[in-house]
């Protein structure tokens, strides 16, 4: 296979003026990356910074309600709240190795942003995230918390002032800036090697559900159930499970409103294209003529209209199945499992958990089914209360 | 050599004892009517090569100004139709060689081999795909080749000379050398002349391709044009052009001054 491709989904689309970084990175994830020093590094840092490894959640009382044994991962326990860190120490740990002084993200919603900059404070670096000035205003608890972390915000002005034109903006950033600084991809999406780099970091989240489930369950899980914007929780949650042959795997997209017309985030399950975005060909939500169109949701870090190429490869190949849900079974899916297990999920991750309060009749009565839970729901009260208000 | 027309355009000037000279519009800029007028008055004020920008939704490789302009374009539904066609229908009507400017995205919804066709038709000798870098390039050379249509190569201050030399081995038309490690847009650090790694990366460049070697991002006067002399083959100036014609300028305004 060609490289940085995962079937035909991947590559290397970037202006010259990028390969010679992309290549350093790609030279540095083969020689580094599986070091003894590295991976001894890491580990440490994921044990005693980031709280590794996160509990897996058995939840006797919905599991009693839906007739399937429901088990939670729970990334919303890691450091920051979200399965983002495990991506971002790891990078920043690579920068270092580099010897870059300097990370740049970009952020949608915020919570790559935080990652990279509390990655940053603990190892010493600089920081600077590009955000879309439309999510610096909507957003702007996360980003009085990058402040505080020490990291420069930069609101992006121009396109959709949205997560993909901070992907822009941070990519045209690095093009300046590539020979004192490292750009932490938030996701396992964009040029190659990003995908593959950002699938190892975060599969850590299988390798201990895997090792979990046989400990606690004394089985492999029937499902695991993911939600899916640029897919890195996803990937990582089902990358050791793949061999797994029986272990179904399901990403959970995010169909927005629901109504016909409405943008949504689900280039995989809904109306996307093969085409070529932010460095790599994947399933996009773009026009005929190839415009990158618009997405939404209402959790905004599954608000993206392109997808990681594994996934892509993924869903061509049938290992996984690819499926939406609406924003308002996400929000009902939040308060359940706030209700009846104490446990407030992200509106992100409350994607994967609805998927299955939705379509628990028709799974194999017992199932084992694992969710991702991707983060937190702290950041994503005042949306529910809102939606709580107007339906009472 | 490459045969191609974008070549012997650009070895003309040369044999004349001058650079070439590459203005880039972005496709219906600054309206859709005007645009055309405005690529007459390239063409009868000297271009040597016209670059027409295709506009996309996301341009990692351009600055603020050239961005600006080809949302506005896209705005008011300036596409690849719009443009093949148009050219078609002026088809001859031009002494600069054509160049067509963007990102691979809209040429793959067009269909690459139908692109390749109908660009070839429409008399466009060439093509700059900001995000196709050598490892991509292939499928596209392949679509291109049967057409004459010429991939151009982008290459900068940080390609090496290997990596140079992988794009000379299967250069068309021209080489563009970026000025600077960053996106499209004028530049104020060349205002005290050409910087030394510049003269550098050029030198490399120049040994690397068999091709004409064209200089773009950054250039704002044509001073800066009098350092190149014997670095370079052929200039390119976007922003700078879009700024005039913002201004109230028009595109035979501009030349005057550059030529």
């Amino acid at each position: 296979m060609k490289k940085g491709y995962f079937g035909d989904f991947g590559g290397q689309f970037v202006p010259e003026l990028l390969m010679p970084p992309l290549l350093e990175l790609e030279e540095a994830m083969e020689r580094i990356l599986p070091s003894k020093e590295f991976q001894d590094e890491l580990k440490s840092e994921l044990t005693h910074f980031v709280g590794r490894p996160t509990a897996l959640t058995f939840c006797p009382n919905l599991s009693a309600k839906l007739g399937v044994k429901l088990w939670l991962k729970r990334e919303d326990l890691a450091h920051g709240g979200a399965h983002k860190v495990n991506n971002t120490i790891g990078q920043a740990l690579l920068a270092k190795k580099l010897g870059k002084k300097r990370l740049l993200a970009e952020t949608g919603a915020g919570q790559h942003g935080v990652a990279s900059a509390l990655a940053a404070a603990r190892l010493g670096l600089e920081c600077t995230i590009y955000m879309g000035a439309t999510d610096v205003e909507r957003q702007s608890l996360n980003v009085r918390r990058m402040r505080l972390f020490g990291a420069e915000v930069v609101p992006v002005e121009s396109g959709t002032k949205t997560l993909k034109d901070a992907i822009n903006a941070a990519l045209r950033a690095w093009i300046a800036e590539q020979q004192t600084t490292h750009y932490c991809f938030g996701t396992a999406a964009g040029p190659h090697p990003f995908p593959l780099l950002v699938r190892e970091l975060q599969a850590v989240i299988s390798r201990e559900a895997r090792a979990q489930m046989l400990d606690q369950a004394g089985c492999l899980p029937d499902y695991v159930v993911a939600c899916v914007g640029g897919g890195s929780n996803a990937i990582g949650a089902f990358n050791e499970f793949v061999p797994d042959a029986k272990v179904k795997l399901v990403g959970v997209e995010a169909a927005g409103s629901g109504k016909p017309g409405d943008w949504h985030s689900a280039p995989l399950s809904k109306e996307g294209s093969p085409g070529v975005l932010h460095g790599m060909r994947t399933q996009l939500i773009q026009t005929i003529e190839g415009q990158i169109q618009p997405s939404h949701s209402i959790a905004p870090g599954l608000d993206y209209p392109g997808v990681g190429p594994e996934h892509a490869a993924y869903q061509a190949s049938g290992r996984a199945t690819y499926v939406s849900v609406t924003d308002d079974v996400a929000l009902d899916a939040f308060v359940d499992l706030s209700r009846h297990e104490g446990i407030m999920p992200a509106l992100e991750s409350s994607h994967a958990l609805g998927w299955v309060i939705k379509n628990a009749a028709s799974l194999e009565p017992g199932a084992h089914v694992v969710v991702c839970l991707s983060g937190r729901g702290d950041k994503d009260l005042d949306i529910v209360n809102d939606y709580l208000a107007r339906k009472a | 050599m490459s045969n191609n027309i974008l070549t012997k355009r650009i070895e003309a000037a040369r044999a004349a004892g001058r650079l070439a000279l590459i203005p880039f519009l972005p496709a219906g800029y600054p309206n859709k009517d005007r645009f055309w007028d405005e690529i007459d008055g390239l063409d009868a004020s000297g271009a040597d090569v016209i670059e027409i920008g295709m506009p996309f939704s996301d341009p990692v490789a351009d600055g603020p100004v050239v961005e600006h302009a080809s949302l506005k374009c896209l705005d008011v539904g300036v596409n690849l139709k719009w443009i093949i066609s148009g050219l078609a229908a002026r088809k001859g009507r031009y002494k600069a060689g054509l160049v067509l400017m963007g990102y691979l995205n809209p040429v793959l919804q067009y269909g690459l081999e139908a692109f390749a066709r109908d660009a070839a038709s429409a008399g466009v000798h060439g093509v700059i795909l900001a995000d196709v870098p050598h490892e991509e390039a292939d499928v596209v050379r392949a679509a291109f080749d049967p057409h004459g249509l010429a991939l151009i190569p982008l290459v900068g201050l940080n390609t090496t000379p290997s990596r140079m030399a992988l794009y000379g081995n299967n250069a068309q038309g021209f080489a563009y050398f970026v000025s600077v490690l960053g996106t499209t847009g004028v530049r104020s650090q060349f205002d005290t002349g050409l910087p030394p790694q510049v003269r550098e990366g050029l030198t490399h460049a120049k040994a690397a391709f068999p091709v004409p070697v064209a200089l773009g991002f950054g250039l704002k006067h044509p001073d800066q044009l009098k350092d190149l002399a014997g670095l370079v083959d052929a200039a390119v100036f976007g922003s700078a052009l879009i700024k005039h014609i913002d201004q109230g300028g028009d595109a035979k305004g501009f030349m005057k001054v550059w030529k």
